[in-house]
Parts: structure tokens; sequence; C-alpha cells
């Protein structure tokens, strides 16, 4: 079965969508002209610009709306993996208890020239983030907050000496698409040393998604207003997981 | 607008901060650090990099005898000065290619040194005060538009691009201009050398940059008829440094707090107060505004809980900086809007703090960072939050205002974001300029308890830390729930113990001219 859906306005169907973007080019009405002409070349029809106007010398800002003739299938988009049910702090040190039987060690940073820490210290430190303690606070986990900055090659360094679980890094700061390439860079650096199955590999920043993580070869990707409770189960289903398959194999 | 505080709570809070640094500053009269030596051997001239691309004042330290070290560099380059008869930015460069060594010139006797530096002591220190005094003729001539001072920043890692976004947001209404600096930087115990095309979320910050900046600002305040003030970062490794190029280039203010390096970057402490010390003293001395960043107490935890601790640390950052010299017209204490949007009354809450701190602090030129952890990505929403802050800013006199960003939170800001935060802080505070003149806090009201509940949770803070000693109390994560240990973190190989005979000729010079100053 098919759903096609496409934006809504204010009648089913309309494709109505608003955009706004600046054209290096002093404001004139043809300015406002070559931005309806740019909107109509990227196949909007119905092209309103509604505001115009200088913000510099030789830049314009522009506020259209237009419709879209575009519609997607949302039956066939796949449903990306699922996180794992809410959990409280005592039912995770429990489940670790009784299907790890010792403390997961999780080493958590900011890769490469990152140095916005908030997201990794709100999932790992005491405090937590919302009311809800971080792993720090977790009987079953043993933390190591290795902080900003963090070489990929010094992480994977840490992880083999103190025989890490799981890894946590994240970027919170992104310019050209400079985090990807640094998340990449440690999964692939983790495989060429060997150590990718042993380990719960998950990344996490504002603009991370689950779909993003696993095309990076993560094992799960946290976004904004993740709470540390949600990594914590993710890691010990996970892991718990894994020891069951072992066990079977 | 005015709040009813306690001010004998205030007065025993300063009494607190003296307490807390007096000791602080008795280690650092006794230390210095390689970035303080190598800021000397900037102000004397030295400059460039080695055919390895090594910063000749790097260069030079290194070179320095591990056991000469404790004397500190300027006797040591001044009797190469003395024999080679070359000014210090043609022996750094002859240094560099191998020519001479340091090693070559210890039976020199010091008077000799001492004779050899002082003519490049004194045009040093002319050459920066030359730039302040420029400053204050193009700031007579070119007047700024009344406070809040309207800050922004451009971050697009090549400084060419850097500068046509700064020209852009000046003549959309910013006052102030800050090159956001490359997130490594601040780890690097050297400052890199000549323009730079790639960052990581900023530009690095090299002298070459600052002036590329400056001349195209300087430009800009001409053809608008106010001046526009350029900022950077003398914070991380190198803050001496950086304060040297920042007063040679005429910056006008520089990021430079006391304990932010130490708690959030993980900078050896004993590093970081010694090195904020030199620096302060040289801002002082080139008329630059230093910014503290208590705002990162509120980015890391809870706004609400960490109002104290903003205090304290604004108290300790006044201290620090009376004792450096700095008056409060260049002393920006950092605060930011940072609480729950979600919270009932936490406008009034950001009201309290704000008004508190102006009246804590009435000359200081407070700085005003925007709310950047409860930005989502929701760019409506995101606007709306800036605006409550613009209305904040305005109403309680705050002097310098960062201007949020509706895309805080999704990337470093794109020219049009610039411009719409910009005409956003001018609506608000054209269309409010004088409500705070014109309404009467409730005695005994919402902000009022507020802003007593602050003051009294600084008080109580001020006194653990003064109860054990300000490193003890870092070790024990009172600040920001961090600890750092005395001797950890990066940078503490490059703190050492002063000899009897240590001689720093700028810091003789710029003690006598900032206490001639300040009596």
């Amino acid at each position: 079965m098919t759903q096609l859906v496409k934006p809504y306005g204010d009648t089913q169907n309309d494709g109505k969508v608003q955009l706004s973007f600046t054209l290096p080019l002093e404001w004139s009405e043809a300015a406002d002209e070559a931005a309806r002409r740019l909107a109509g070349k990227m196949g909007f029809t119905d092209v309103q610009v509604v505001d115009g106007r200088k913000i510099a010398t030789g830049y314009s800002f522009f506020v259209l709306y237009a419709s879209t003739p575009q519609a997607v299938d949302v039956d066939s988009i796949a449903p990306s993996s699922e996180r794992t049910h809410a959990m409280s702090m005592d039912e995770i040190d429990a489940l670790i208890e009784e299907r790890i039987g010792r403390k997961i060690r999780v080493a958590g940073a900011c890769i490469g020239t990152d140095a916005h820490t908030v997201g990794i210290d709100a999932i790992l430190n005491m405090k937590g983030y919302k009311g809800d303690y971080g792993l720090e606070r977790y009987h079953m986990f043993e933390t190591f907050n290795l902080g900003s900055q963090v070489a990929v090659e010094e992480l994977v360094r840490f992880a083999k000496q103190h025989r890490i679980d799981a890894l946590l890094v994240s970027q919170a700061v992104t310019q050209k698409g400079s985090d990807i390439k640094n998340f990449t860079q440690l999964s692939e650096l983790l495989e060429a040393e060997g150590l990718r199955d042993d380990v719960v590999l998950i990344c996490g920043g504002p603009r991370v998604t689950n779909r993003l993580a696993g095309e990076l070869g993560y094992d799960a990707g946290f976004g904004r207003g993740t709470l540390p409770s949600e990594v914590a189960a993710f890691i010990a289903v996970r892991l718990a997981e894994r020891r069951r398959d072992a066990a079977r194999r | 607008m005015e709040l009813k505080i306690d001010r004998e709570c205030v007065a025993r809070c300063r009494e607190l901060a003296a307490a807390i640094v007096a000791p602080v500053e008795a280690f650092i009269a006794a230390h210095s650090t390689v970035s303080v030596e190598r800021a000397a051997l900037r102000l004397l001239g030295v400059d460039g990099v080695t055919p390895e691309e090594i910063p000749i004042p790097n260069a030079i330290l290194d070179a320095l005898p591990e056991r000469q070290r404790p004397a500190g560099i300027a006797l040591a380059f001044g009797k190469a000065l003395a024999e080679t008869g070359l000014d210090p930015a043609a022996l750094g460069e002859a240094m560099a290619l191998g020519r001479y060594s340091l090693t070559e010139f210890t039976e020199t006797p010091e008077g000799a040194a001492r004779g050899a530096l002082r003519p490049h002591v004194e045009s040093g220190l002319e050459r920066i005060s030359g730039q302040r005094q420029a400053r204050s003729e193009l700031l007579e001539r070119l007047p700024q538009l009344p406070p809040p001072l309207l800050y922004v920043i451009v971050a697009s890692g090549n400084i060419y691009e850097d500068r046509t976004a700064a020209v852009a947001a000046a003549e959309a209404g910013a006052q102030v201009v800050a090159v956001i600096r490359s997130t490594g930087q601040s780890l690097l115990d050297f400052v890199p050398f000549g323009p730079t095309t790639e960052g990581f979320g900023g530009t690095y910050a090299t002298q070459a940059n600052f002036r590329i900046m400056r001349v195209a600002l300087d430009e800009v305040s001409e053809k608008l008829g106010r001046y526009v003030m350029l900022t950077n970062y003398a914070s991380g490794l190198c803050m001496p440094e950086i304060a040297v190029m920042a007063a040679i280039e005429r910056l006008d203010m520089l990021l430079n707090d006391s304990m932010y390096g130490i708690l959030f970057r993980d900078i050896n402490m004993k590093r970081t107060f010694i090195d904020q010390h030199f620096s302060r003293m040289l801002n002082a001395f080139s008329g630059i505004i230093i910014n503290t960043g208590e705002d990162n107490y509120l980015t890391t935890a809870d706004a609400v809980d960490q109002a104290p601790a903003v205090l304290a640390s604004q108290f300790i950052n006044e201290e620090f900086a009376h004792r450096a010299g700095l008056p409060d017209r260049q002393i920006g204490l950092g605060d930011a809007y940072e609480i729950n949007p979600d919270l009932e009354d936490s406008f009034l809450y950001q009201v309290a703090q704000a008004q508190l701190a102006r009246e804590i602090f009435p000359e200081a030129a407070l700085k005003y960072m925007p709310p950047t952890k409860h930005m989502t990505g929701d760019i409506f929403k995101g606007h709306l939050i800036d605006a409550m802050f613009n209305l904040t800013s305005v109403m309680t006199g705050q002097r310098i205002h960062l201007c949020g960003m509706l895309t805080e939170a999704i990337h470093t800001p794109f020219l049009g974001d610039r411009s719409l935060s910009l005409e956003n802080a001018r609506y608000i505070m054209n269309t409010a300029r004088h409500f705070g003149d014109e309404i009467v806090l409730r005695p005994g009201g919402a902000v009022e308890l507020r802003a007593h509940d602050v003051l009294t949770g600084c008080e109580a803070l001020l006194e653990r830390v003064a109860a054990t000693g300000l490193m003890n109390a870092i070790e024990s994560a009172t600040f920001a729930d961090v600890s750092r240990a005395p001797e950890g973190g990066r940078g503490f190989d490059g703190v050492f113990e002063r000899a009897p005979e240590y001689f720093n000729p700028f810091e003789e010079a710029l003690r006598g001219s900032l206490t001639a100053v300040s009596s």
C-alpha cells in the first residue's frame, strides 16, 4: 500500500512550504525576481516572495512561500531500529547484575577538536539531565569521562587498555561535516584494531539520529533531549543480548 | 528599576573574594610560565616561524637550558642582544636559522643585557600605548551607539570569509565582532602563524588574522561613522601571548577568565592563574576590556542551581582583575540567559540575576550571554527566547550583549542568521529602551526574593572556598561539579618557580605604569 504525503498549509495536498535564504546580491526588485526564479528552479510552484530586503552591502534576505508538487510514500520508509523501552535506574542495575554479573565499563569523550562536553557530561555525570541520573550514579556502571578534544587514536588505546565495554562519543559542533569524519574515523579504527565487536559503540550530538549512526557503523545514535537512562538501558540490553548470543553459539 | 539588596552581604562577599585570591596571588608572584616568557619575547618584537614552522618565540624558549629557565628568558635574550647588536626581530630570525644560540652569551654581564633590552622594552610598550591612544581617538570621532553593545560572532574557519561576515554584521548593526577560535586552539602550547583559511568550529587566532579583521572593521567603522570593536580569546595555554598580539593589533575585547580554562578545558590551574595575571596586566595597559566566562557554569549544569556559583565567580574574577590593575570599566563580567524556558516565571529569575549583577558591579562592563542550552533547532521558538533575553538585557542595563542566534545548536551562524538576530535585538532594545527606568520592583516580591537567595547562596559558597583555599576548592569540585588537581591538567610542565634573579622587564614596567594609572 502506498500513502503519499505532501506538506499541509491549510488544505490537504496543497504542498505549501516556507523558505528563507540569503543571496549575494544587492537588494532590488530584480533580486526579488531572482529569488522567485530560484525557487521555481528548485521545482516549487506558486512561488511568492513575501519579504525581500537588504541585510548588508551586496547581500539580500528573502522569505518565500511556495508549493511543492512532490510527495513521498510514507509506507516505503523502513522504521529505524527501535530504541530500548524506558527502564529506571534500579531496573537497569538489576538487569546488569543478573545478566552480566559484573560492572559495565563505559568511556565517553568528545572526539576530534570538539570541546563541547555538554552532551557527554549530561549522560555520564552523576547529576544527569532533566532529573534523570547520569551513568556515574548507577551501581553497575564504571564510567570514564575523558572530556573534550580526545584524539580518536587515544580513545581506542584507552578502550583497549581498560577493557571498555561501551564507548560513547559526542560531536556537538559541526562545520562542513567534521563530525561525520570524526565518527567514521573512530569506527574504522576500531575495526582495524579488531575491537569493534568487543564494544557497544554509540554516538551522540544534537544532529545525530539512530539512522545516521547505523550508516556510520555504530550500534546506536542518540540525539537531542536524550536521557541518561535511555543510553544506560540500551547498553545494558545490547550487552546482555550479545552475551546470550555468544552462549548459544 | 532597583533591587533592594543586602549591601553588607555584598561587602562580605568582596572581603571573602579578597581572602580567596590573596594566597593565589602570592603563588603567582613566585612563579612564571613558558607562555609568560614567550609573551615577553613577543613584546620585544620577536615574531615569525622557523623553517620548520615553529613559532620563533617557542623555538627560542625551548633552546634555553632548563637550569636557566628560573631566571626568565629576558636576561638570556638581552645578553644576546648586547653581544650581537641586532634588534630583537632580527636576532629572533637569526636564532631561528641557527646562527646564534642563547648558550653562547652566558658570560655577558647582566648590566649590559638590561641596557640592551631597555630601548626595546620602551618601544614595545609605546607601540601598545599608541594603539590605545588610537582607539580613544577613534571612539571620540566615531562614537558607538548606546549600550547594550550588540556583539556577534563569526566562525567560518576562513579568515577571509569571516571578514565578509564581520563587515556585513557591522552594517546590520553589530557593534562588536568576535572571531570564534578553532576549538582545538586553546590546548595548543603555541600560537599559529599567518593568515589561516581552515579551522574547526572557528578560525585560528593568529596575529595576521587579527590584523586582517582590524583593517576591515576600521574601514567599515569609517563608513558607518561608528567604531566597531573586535574581540578574540586570551584563554587556553597561550593567554599572555594572545594578549600581546591583541594589544599590538588593537583588539578591543578579549575573553579572559581566571578559572574557565581550568574547569572547562582541563588546563592546569597553576598555569592558568599565572597566565591570567600577566595577560590581565597587559590588557589593563592596552585598554582592552576582558570578558569573563561565567556563562559556562550555566550551560553545563542547571541554571537555577548555579546562579550563586556565577555570582561567586564574578566576585573572584573581579578581585583577580583588580589585582592585575584592571579598572571596572574594563571588566566584562559574564552572565547568561540559560534558565529552562519551560519553568514558570523563569523570566523573573533571569531579571533578578541580571539586575543583581548590575547593582553589585555598577561600573563593570557586564557581558550578557544568550540562551544556548535550551535552544533546540526549533528556530521559531528560539527567536522568541532570544527576544526575552534581549528584553532582559536592555531593562537591566547590560553593557555587552552577545546576540542570540535562532540557529543556535544547528550550525555556526549563517550571514542571514546574524542579520535576523541583530534585527531582533535592535527592535526589542529600541521598543523597550527606557522600560527599566519606568518600573519599580515590588518589595518582597519574587524578583527581590530570588536576588536575595542568589546573594546569600553566593556568600555561603565563597565562605566554603575561603575556608579550604581556592585550589583545594577546585579540586573538591566546588565549581561546576568539576574536580581538577593542582598539578593535573594540561600545561603544568610549563610552570616554573622564579629564581631570586628572575627578570621580566615588562612585568616591572607594567606594574609601575598600572600603579600610576590607578593612583
